[in-house]
């Protein structure tokens, strides 16, 4: 029940927001329809439910968004540097990273996370290794790589997923 | 108010749009797949946000249909990066290398080996 009513709330603001508008006519379809697919489909797009408004995983949300967007910058900018470089300063290679995490959907958000931040881009997870190209690798100790790659994302998925 | 938007959102436009320019280069420029496939994913990721979010500002009326637009890029950029890179991986792309640093080889065939013994 739980979770067909998380589905329900998600699938309503992704309409409110599509539409644009607060006319009662609109919001009326909306709700039917958000209604009818989260009976068919709630079950299997969340495992959490209702669990995953609690206070805390909203607060970390919000603050992984900053950290992320942050991150996200500064890779384009990364990238965009290496680029124009007359002699591209590249020593690309692909290392080992563990995790501590457990979940799927954790895994998943840590690794797209990941390829979305400088210079690394997860080719495979196996078990609770992702192995990551990196254009620029400074170090093949897996630890070391954790700290440098994904310790900054892996605490606050860790709070919203888990 | 809506003119400093609509300027907002073209700077934002123009940011997007010089760094879809440079994931572009980075395309020609790169010497393997695999680099190539950072400068797309990268400089791309914010080329497109940036172009997308900065026209939803200058047309304030669309702006939550754009950030829209703006997560499902943010969401499927990333996957599709990676199922291309692990397919290139799979039918034996070699990563260009000044060093040899490969920790997903030796994983793979310890997979392989565990798979022959089942």
């Amino acid at each position: 029940m739980s979770r067909i009513l998380f589905s329900f709330i998600v699938f309503f603001l992704f309409w409110v927001a599509l539409t644009s508008s607060l006319d009662p006519q609109e919001l009326g379809v909306g709700a039917l329809v958000s209604l009818i697919i989260a009976f068919l489909a709630g079950k299997e797009i969340t495992e959490d439910g209702m669990k995953n408004f609690s206070f805390r995983r909203i607060q970390y949300t919000i603050r992984y968004l900053f950290v992320f967007f942050w991150e996200m910058i500064k890779a384009n900018l990364d990238v965009a540097m290496r680029i124009i470089q007359p002699v591209i300063p590249i020593n690309p290679g692909i290392v080992e990273v563990p995790t501590k995490l457990k979940s799927n959907v954790a895994k998943l958000a840590l690794a797209n996370s990941i390829t979305l931040t400088p210079g690394t881009l997860t080719v495979d997870i196996i078990d609770d290794k992702l192995y990551i190209h990196w254009i620029d690798v400074k170090s093949e100790n897996p630890e070391e790589n954790f700290k440098e790659i994904s310790s900054v994302f892996e605490k606050y998925i860790k709070e919203i997923f888990e | 108010m809506y003119q400093i938007l609509e300027y907002a959102g073209m700077v934002v436009t123009t940011i997007g749009v010089i760094f879809l320019f440079l994931g572009g280069l980075g395309v020609l420029r790169m010497p393997d797949v695999y680099t190539r496939m950072q400068a797309g994913t990268k400089a791309t990721t914010l080329g497109a946000v940036g172009a997308i979010v900065g026209v939803g500002m200058m047309h304030p009326e669309w702006f939550f249909k754009t950030s829209i637009i703006a997560l499902f890029i943010l969401l499927s950029n990333p996957i599709s990066s990676h199922a291309l890179a692990r397919g290139s991986y799979k039918i034996g792309i070699k990563v260009w290398q000044k060093k040899k640093i490969d920790a997903y080889e030796d994983a793979l065939k310890k997979v392989k080996k565990e798979e022959e013994a089942v």
